[in-house]
């Protein structure tokens, strides 16, 4: 460009020429700029992981979704957080950056194939796009040698389907997917989704554009098992019954996070949602009526695991920072805020409180089943507010 | 938008060309300040508009990695094209129809508008000045969460028109005259000011002029005001058209999944749909396209000497 610049003040230019070295100029930064990445060399080779500056770094930077955290309203600070710096000296930044799995994926996987450094030193993605990530070569492989908290993981997350002997991945928190309906305004109980879809409720019904809760519920209320054993035809099946539905104008419309948003307003009084976020709602709108289910015919689970991406340099902070978060005491302190599922062993013991009901079935063979009872449960304290932006508010 | 930086651009040139048809004889410094002028304003178009619009066009024009989704080699694959217009022509359809009637309802809104401030106002013509620019103040994107607040079923425009059933649907918001109103809304200052700008500088003589050779007050306004004002109708629709045809923000907002527009399948291509990128830079470009195309056709036919 600078060279450009001198071209042009020093020669006689005519407009042409000037308009003529500028496309040229810019067709060739173009295409020098634009080579879009080659995927993964396939089978065993060997990653080529960025030389690790952990010991004269002394940072981390977390990526996280919204609300997932605890949080000091007064203090404006993440108390575990803060402990952590304090303990190690290793400076934690942490982001509210990811609202939806695929926004927050294709946002950063431009940079992640070219190798370029996206800012962050851990990132946290639910099972299926941590199967994507793993499977791209995108993540960086951890030393369970380093982390001796990690033997605290459920035993039924320690060997998931994407990450076989958990080599990349750690859990952050599970949570389900169901029904949720406020009880009063309906005025009768919802136990499947045949109840969702009456006349009562038509175009007062919101749905998760997260497909794979959403489809999955209705294959289960079709008798379909979601862990093994379907395909093409069943899921087109599913699919079949929410354009159905939303052509019938039941649904209202297929939303992300957002979703709470029309809970709130009203304008939906019933809808497929995320566990986590109607204890939320109950806080936020202060109404205890707003009810979790899990169909009859059976919900999802789910789990958002922390991962180290290939860009990063602080890989072993990161793992510092997990094993952190994997001692029971300080999961019981996440827990008891966030309100989700928690992944870590300890503290169902040490703080019975603390420990989100947790269904039977759950600890199966099949992690990915849940079994029909409901999972709501009063929550009789307050919990910690947050002011949450409109657009990026938390979601499940 | 981009359409637009391109017209201006196109004219900054023209107008620098004169001077560098100048007689050689005139001093050198005066020769190049013409072009030291246009320098960083073309530099920032090199690097801001032409290297992206480049790049956008070899994006839609690469293929899918076989066996890798969600990556991509470089090609000439103009199918991404023909699949992205046969996939979407509704969306496409729809943008162009909504921005047509979001156009059609800010000029019916915005021409009486701007008569008043410019000819009846009087001392009020500031205030209301400021009241057409004042919702600038605060981000498109909260005004139009906003709207949604206001036009919730429970909320009082909704519940108040249920009760006199003049509620087809029972519902505002997740319509399609929700997502119109809502571009309607947003881009009406857009309409306004330009439309003002030009009745104002009208030389109010020629209007009574008018009156003075017996044309009645329509044919007055007919023959005499609205032609000395159609720069500004002109440009006013101009603005108004293209960002709503390219605005996917109240169709996510106000609209239900049957509104959508085509800047919503480029924003869904592009950040949810695994290998979407081809699709959505084809759908961008097109868009660019057509709306060019579009607009040069409109300023051929009814375009002003003043406009470009």
């Amino acid at each position: 460009m600078r060279g450009l610049v001198r071209a042009a003040r020093t020669s006689q230019l005519s407009r042409r020429s000037l308009l003529g070295g500028a496309t040229l100029g810019g067709a060739a930064a173009a295409l020098s700029a634009c080579a879009p990445p080659a995927p993964p060399a396939g089978g065993a080779a060997a990653l080529k992981l960025p030389d690790d500056l952990s010991d004269t770094e002394k940072v981390v930077r977390w990526a996280n979704w919204t609300a997932y955290l605890d949080y000091d309203e007064d203090t404006k600070q993440y108390p575990t957080l803060q402990a952590f710096i304090k303990d190690t000296g290793i400076q934690a930044t942490y982001s509210e950056d990811i609202e939806d799995n695929d926004a927050y994926f294709n946002k950063i996987a431009p940079q992640l194939r070219g190798k370029q450094d996206i800012g962050k030193d851990i990132f946290v993605f639910t099972d299926w796009m941590a199967n994507r990530v793993i499977r791209d070569q995108l993540a960086q492989p951890l030393e369970i040698i380093r982390m001796p908290n990690a033997s605290n993981l459920l035993d039924s997350l320690k060997d998931v389907s994407f990450d076989p002997g958990r080599q990349y991945s750690l859990t952050w928190q599970s949570g389900f997917a169901g029904i949720g309906y406020d009880k009063a305004r309906l005025g009768r109980e919802i136990k499947s989704l045949d109840d969702l879809w009456q006349d009562d409720l038509k175009g007062r019904i919101v749905v998760l554009s997260e497909f794979r809760d959403t489809v999955a519920l209705v294959m289960q209320s079709q008798g379909v098992d979601i862990t093994q054993g379907w395909g093409k035809a069943e899921f087109e099946k599913g699919v079949a019954v929410i354009q159905e539905k939303l052509d019938q104008g039941y649904i209202r419309k297929i939303k992300g996070n957002s979703y709470l948003e029309d809970l709130k307003s009203g304008n939906a009084l019933a809808g497929i949602v995320w566990s986590g976020d109607l204890f939320i709602l109950r806080a936020e709108t202060e109404n205890d009526n707003w009810e979790f289910v899990i169909p009859e015919s059976g919900g999802t689970l789910w789990s958002d695991n922390m991962m180290v991406p290939i860009t990063s340099t602080h890989r072993r902070n990161a793992m510092t920072l997990m094993n952190y978060y994997y001692d029971p005491a300080v999961a019981a302190q996440v827990a008891a805020w966030v309100n989700y599922v928690c992944p870590v062993t300890g503290p169902r013991r040490s703080s019975p409180r603390a420990t989100p009901s947790w269904p039977r079935a759950r600890s199966s063979s099949r992690p990915r089943t849940t079994s029909r009872r409901r999972t709501s449960r009063a929550s009789g304290r307050s919990r910690p507010r947050r002011t949450r932006s409109s657009a990026a508010s938390g979601r499940r | 938008m981009s359409a637009l930086a391109h017209v201006g651009g196109t004219s900054g040139t023209t107008g620098a060309g004169p001077a560098g048809d100048a007689p050689p004889q005139e001093r050198a410094g005066r020769r190049w300040l013409p072009y030291l002028l246009l320098l960083p304003g073309g530099l920032w178009l090199l690097v801001f508009f032409v290297v992206p619009l480049l790049q956008l066009f070899t994006v839609s024009i690469q293929s899918q990695f076989p066996g890798y989704p969600g990556y991509y080699y470089r090609d000439v694959n103009f199918s991404n094209y023909l699949r992205a217009l046969t996939d979407f022509a509704p969306q496409f359809g729809r943008s162009l129809l909504f921005a047509a009637l979001a156009t059609f309802f800010a000029f019916a809104l915005a021409y009486p508008l701007a008569y008043a401030m410019a000819f009846k106002a009087g001392r009020w013509r500031n205030i209301m000045l400021i009241a057409v620019i004042a919702p600038f103040f605060t981000s498109f994107i909260l005004r139009t969460v906003a709207w949604r607040q206001i036009l919730a079923d429970d909320g009082p425009v909704a519940s108040t028109l249920n009760a006199l059933h003049l509620l087809p649907g029972g519902r505002i918001t997740e319509t399609a005259a929700a997502v119109v109103a809502g571009l309607t809304y947003n881009f009406l200052p857009f309409m306004v000011l330009p439309i003002y700008a030009s009745l104002e500088r009208a030389d109010a003589r020629v209007i009574e002029a008018g009156g003075d050779l017996y044309a009645n007050g329509f044919t007055t306004f007919r023959t005499v005001t609205l032609p000395m004002s159609m720069p500004g109708v002109i440009a006013g629709t101009l603005l108004t058209f293209i960002p709503a045809a390219g605005d996917y923000v109240n169709a996510e907002l106000l609209g239900s999944d049957g509104d959508k527009m085509v800047g919503n399948v480029i924003d869904s291509q592009f950040f949810r749909v695994l290998g979407g990128f081809p699709t959505a830079a084809a759908l961008s470009f097109t868009l660019m396209a057509l709306i060019l195309a579009m607009v040069f056709v409109y300023i051929r036919r009814f375009g002003t000497e003043e406009l470009l």
